[in-house]
């Protein structure tokens, strides 16, 4: 049996520090000692398949029992690949978020905002082959937190992705055009590169915009690629 | 093609998408050595991490139908966690090597911006000598971080600290 492709290292201020002290609770959560590099191995090159038998999709947010949660409803769709331009196809997708308030259907969430009985905010989907999927929601409130002095989030949605391999855990979010609280968000500025941070960015589009019924929001994924070096082929 | 998308802390509230079965991998009718393992999550002031998940991924037994080889749970109020899974067998490493009975595992918390890895051994297997992770850990109280002890029959345990002494050993994959 030959040996796996490697992953690829992340690109140099590609993904966020763990030592990020603009962002308080990192301080006495972050590793000090270096990482130990380990070789791509089966462990790292395999990774779970979820079945939908198993684990059913939540594609639609925005009802629950029948009742229209509160806020504005919206679709999320997007096409996750990885960083060959494969599509990741039959992959998991695994959201949650605030209700339209900027509140948390979670008992640690004690913002004074109010919960919407006919939102819990948990979202599981598929994707098809070319690796595309398709969330309807509502579009999250922001939301105070104590970081600093008047800290708030920016609105978000927060999203779990598995790929075919364990070392491709991606655990993300995605944020909303022209959000002022993005360049006051320590969560967010917490990737160096720019450009890479903006990919967190959804795009507006009319073309996934549903007359008469739901703004439309693009957010592609990119998983982690295998290194530029061909399979062989067996 | 652009690089690989960013990650966020997975935050306090990951809770909306938990679901307690996960944390049992044989709950699908597995067959073979049962096995819990569990453990304590604390920080760099040795306090309790009580907003964590906690992934395993195990390569063998090989996922099926009645098998995920994946789990998910939470760290409760005192940063414990537990779950029920197949003990492993040794899995292939690269070129000719073997690597040790082991479960490949990862922290997601807030205040930790991307996943954090690692690995579960299991103290006392003679293979552990000849694996290729373990071996490259020349310091052997860091390696000790790894190697989960067997506290009760079938039962396996080991804390994951996150900084300090006794940091555990985390991996870049």
């Amino acid at each position: 049996m030959s040996d796996p492709a490697p992953f690829r290292p992340p690109m140099p201020g590609g993904q966020p520090d763990y030592d990020t002290p603009s962002y308080g609770s990192t301080a006495k959560r972050h590793p000090k000692a270096a990482l130990i590099a380990v070789p791509t191995t089966l462990t790292e090159a395999s990774g779970p398949r979820f079945s939908p038998l198993h684990f059913p999709a939540l594609a639609d947010l925005s009802v629950t029992s029948g009742k229209p949660a509160l806020g504005e409803r919206i679709i999320v769709a997007g096409r996750v690949a990885d960083e060959d331009g494969r599509p990741v196809a039959n992959t998991m997708v695994e959201i949650w978020q605030a209700n339209a308030a900027g509140r948390y259907d979670h008992p640690g969430d004690q913002h004074d905002a109010p919960l919407d009985p006919n939102f819990h905010g948990e979202g599981r989907v598929f994707t098809d082959s070319e690796g595309r999927y398709r969330f309807v929601t509502i579009k999250p409130g922001s939301y105070p937190w104590r970081n600093h002095p008047n800290a708030w989030r920016p609105n978000h949605i927060h999203f779990s992705l598995f790929g075919s391999g364990f070392a491709q855990r991606l655990i993300t979010q995605m944020y909303f055009p022209g959000d002022p609280l993005l360049d006051l968000d320590p969560i967010y500025l917490s990737i160096a590169d720019r450009a890479a941070r903006a990919r967190l960015i959804a795009r507006f589009e009319i073309a996934l915009t549903q007359p008469e019924w739901a703004l439309g929001y693009r957010f592609d994924i990119v998983l982690r690629g295998r290194g530029a070096t061909p399979m062989e082929n067996a | 093609m652009p690089a690989a998308t960013a990650n966020q802390t997975i935050g306090p509230y990951w809770h909306l998408i938990e679901h307690a079965e996960w944390a049992d991998l044989t709950r699908f009718g597995a067959q073979g050595e049962v096995i819990t393992v569990g453990g304590q999550v604390l920080d760099g002031d040795a306090a309790p991490v009580a907003d964590a998940a906690i992934e395993i991924w195990q390569a063998d037994p090989p996922a099926d139908a009645t098998f995920p080889g994946f789990g998910r749970t939470r760290c409760d109020a005192e940063g414990r966690f537990r779950f029920r899974t197949l003990k492993p067998g040794p899995v292939a490493g690269r070129g000719n090597a073997w690597q040790a009975p082991h479960l490949a595992l990862v922290l997601h918390a807030r205040g930790v911006l991307k996943p954090l890895f690692s690995r579960l051994y299991f103290a006392g297997d003679r293979r552990n000598e000849s694996d290729p992770l373990l071996s490259a850990i020349t310091d052997p109280a860091r390696r000790e971080t790894l190697l989960a002890r067997e506290t009760a029959p079938a039962h396996w345990h080991l804390d994951i600290r996150l900084q300090g002494e006794d940091e555990t050993v985390f991996l870049a994959l």
